[in-house]
């Protein structure tokens, strides 16, 4: 899943772009802070209301399908096996071996301990392997940490690197600092792709979230995520339409497309087509693939994989017949 | 100035909450003589749907309960049953156009069938399982276990044919979707009440109000539902429709019994019917 050139070819040109806001402390807190505020009745209630469609028999099927071509499969745990990676990875190649027809998912998403086991089963399946790195998921650790830990995955062969930011530095201000991480971690990754996690649960307010869209924008990350699914909340639908509006935004400005990865409590297919209905809503059509949208999740997987059962067979299915992970 | 009457709304009983039907859909229910009764709701696929993930979400805490935890809490449900009796007689009266001596009966009959399976709750293992003798240094024990999830399609008898259906299968651990009987309704909705009342946890068992052949397909070709009890079908064709459609998991099946005399001994088949038989071996110590 690489981008398309013309967006490659943007990077450079994009980054010209905000040399001035870049160059000190204070020019980016005062871009940062002169970002429109976000209204939040006003958005809590287009989300609510984006919430309502209803989508129906050959769209859900294509909603479906394309849901499942954005899962990022998660295993992010203490608990984590070769094992579970293996059989994580096999799924994600083939999420419903009764039926060719399902397509596979973006990418199976772990430490980056595991990332040779992953990238060992996927082989070039065209399943990508992401590794979440910098000290996931507090991010508490000194720089050159950080960097090794990219490092360590990229060799091993991830594909992308889900980075956490420092939250502890952009609550406090240092937005040059949050900056300079990003930047080096981006630099850390070569040809892997970026993404850059807020941990919007813990950034306060719909605003913040706003702000940290544009400056891991500017850094370079390839993505924007919502969270480490390990804070709660974790994606919200109004958190996401922030991040869908930054990214429309900032194609408008620069002519460069970022993805965005809501990740965490996304559980059933409804949750889902909600955040597919609204990234058409907000971003535009152009974001509705899997080299711009991701869900991180991984009980998700399952509930697809049931209503897509249930649309080709006509019955209700159950968990009994989909794996346990 | 009179008083406008505060009238019921009878709603859907699924999960242990009083929902509307997820369609917006009602029907009107007549009683005995065909003049208005109420409103009830029509439920639909996707009441059946919630409803399945309640029973199965409500299994794994159920069937774990002590057999003689269980068998306190449907010994409760007769006891607020035994509470509102009079709410109960006077619904039968209105809905099947019965006497009053009659109702009585039924009402009574009801209770006693509750109490007498909530006894069999802890003696149907000693009944039905078994240590069996085999030719080694093993003990052989079978057990009877809960199915899972249960679809009933409940029989006319508004309360005590739906006690009949619906107590056995909880005493043993299961859990139930249960689609009342399409004439009367209303005594299963607040046969509904009681049961949430009487420390059942939620999603044990759940009400659905509605057409019989709408809903019955769907949970019978349902492949998290464990087994589906027919009694109350009457049509012959649409019976034979959803045991193929329940062969399909291999759901184990009750076949249709629309006439029985519900005020007769059950006997243990209700409970045994929805049963599996697990059987362990295990080495005798030397």
């Amino acid at each position: 899943m690489t981008p398309t050139s013309s967006s490659t070819a943007s990077t450079a040109s994009s980054a010209g772009v905000f040399d001035d806001v870049v160059r000190s402390e204070s020019s980016l807190r005062r871009f940062l802070h002169g970002l429109p505020g976000v209204d939040q009745v006003g958005c809590e209630a287009r989300a609510a209301g984006l919430a309502t469609r209803s989508i129906k028999t050959t769209s859900k099927a294509f909603a479906i399908d394309l849901a499942i071509r954005m899962v990022d499969l998660t295993t992010l745990e203490g608990q984590d096996t070769h094992g579970k990676v293996r059989a994580l990875a096999s799924k994600a190649m083939r999420p419903d071996p009764a039926d060719p027809s399902c397509p596979a998912t973006a990418a199976v998403c772990v430490y980056p301990d595991m990332v040779a086991t992953a990238k060992q089963t996927l082989g070039d399946s065209g399943v990508n392997v992401a590794a979440v790195a910098t000290a996931f998921p507090s991010g508490r650790a000194a720089m050159d940490i950080k960097l090794a830990d990219t490092r360590d995955a990229v060799e091993a062969g991830a594909d992308e690197i889900d980075m956490v930011i420092d939250r502890g530095a952009f609550l406090s201000g240092r937005y040059l600092d949050v900056y300079e991480e990003i930047a080096q971690v981006k630099e850390a990754c070569g040809d892997a792709h970026l993404k850059v996690i807020f941990e919007t649960g813990e950034l306060q307010t719909y605003d913040n979230v706003r702000r940290a869209s544009w400056l891991a924008m500017m850094a370079g990350g390839h993505f924007i995520k919502t969270s480490t699914g390990k804070v709660q909340p974790a994606a919200t639908l109004p958190v996401t339409l922030i991040m869908l509006e930054a990214v429309r935004d900032f194609r408008e400005q620069t002519g460069q497309m970022v993805g965005v990865k809501p990740a965490g409590g996304i559980k059933t297919t409804k949750d889902a087509i909600k955040y597919l209905v609204m990234v058409n809503e907000i971003a535009g059509p152009d974001w509705l693939d899997p080299d711009w949208f991701r869900f991180g999740a991984s009980t998700l997987l399952n509930d697809l994989l049931m209503q897509r059962t249930k649309m080709t067979t006509g019955r209700y299915s159950g968990p009994d017949y989909f794996t346990l992970d | 100035m009179s008083r406008i009457d505060v009238r019921k709304t009878y709603k859907l009983y699924i999960g242990g909450q009083f929902p509307r039907s997820e369609s917006g859909r009602s029907y009107v229910v007549n009683d005995a003589k065909g003049r208005l009764l109420a409103n009830a709701a029509q439920a639909s696929r996707k009441d059946a749907r919630d409803a399945v993930v309640a029973a199965r979400a409500a299994f794994g805490g159920w069937s774990t309960k002590t057999a003689y935890n269980r068998a306190q809490i449907v010994y409760r449900i007769a006891e607020v049953l035994e509470g509102r009796r009079e709410q109960f007689e006077a619904e039968l009266r209105a809905a099947e156009g019965v006497s009053a001596a009659k109702a009585k009966t039924y009402v009574d009959a009801a209770i006693d069938r509750l109490v007498w399976y909530a006894g069999w709750a802890d003696k149907i293992t000693q009944v039905v399982g078994n240590a069996n003798p085999v030719a080694g240094p093993f003990f052989n024990l079978s057990t009877p276990e809960p199915s899972g999830v249960i679809a009933v399609v409940a029989p006319r008898g508004a309360l005590l044919g739906l006690v009949s259906v619906v107590a056995p299968l909880i005493v043993t651990g299961n859990t139930v979707v249960v689609i009342a009987s399409q004439d009367n309704p209303l005594t299963a909705i607040t046969l509904g009440e009681v049961m949430a009342t009487s420390d059942l946890p939620g999603g044990v068992v759940n009400v659905l109000t509605g057409s019989q052949s709408e809903i019955a397909p769907w949970l019978a070709s349902h492949m998290d539902v464990n087994g589906i009890d027919l009694t109350g079908v009457e049509d012959a064709a649409l019976a034979s429709e959803l045991e193929v459609a329940a062969a399909d998991n291999l759901k184990r099946v009750r076949r249709p019994a629309p006439d029985t005399d519900w005020l007769l001994e059950p006997g243990l088949d209700r409970m045994t019917r929805f049963m599996e038989t697990k059987t362990v071996w295990h080495p005798i110590g030397v």
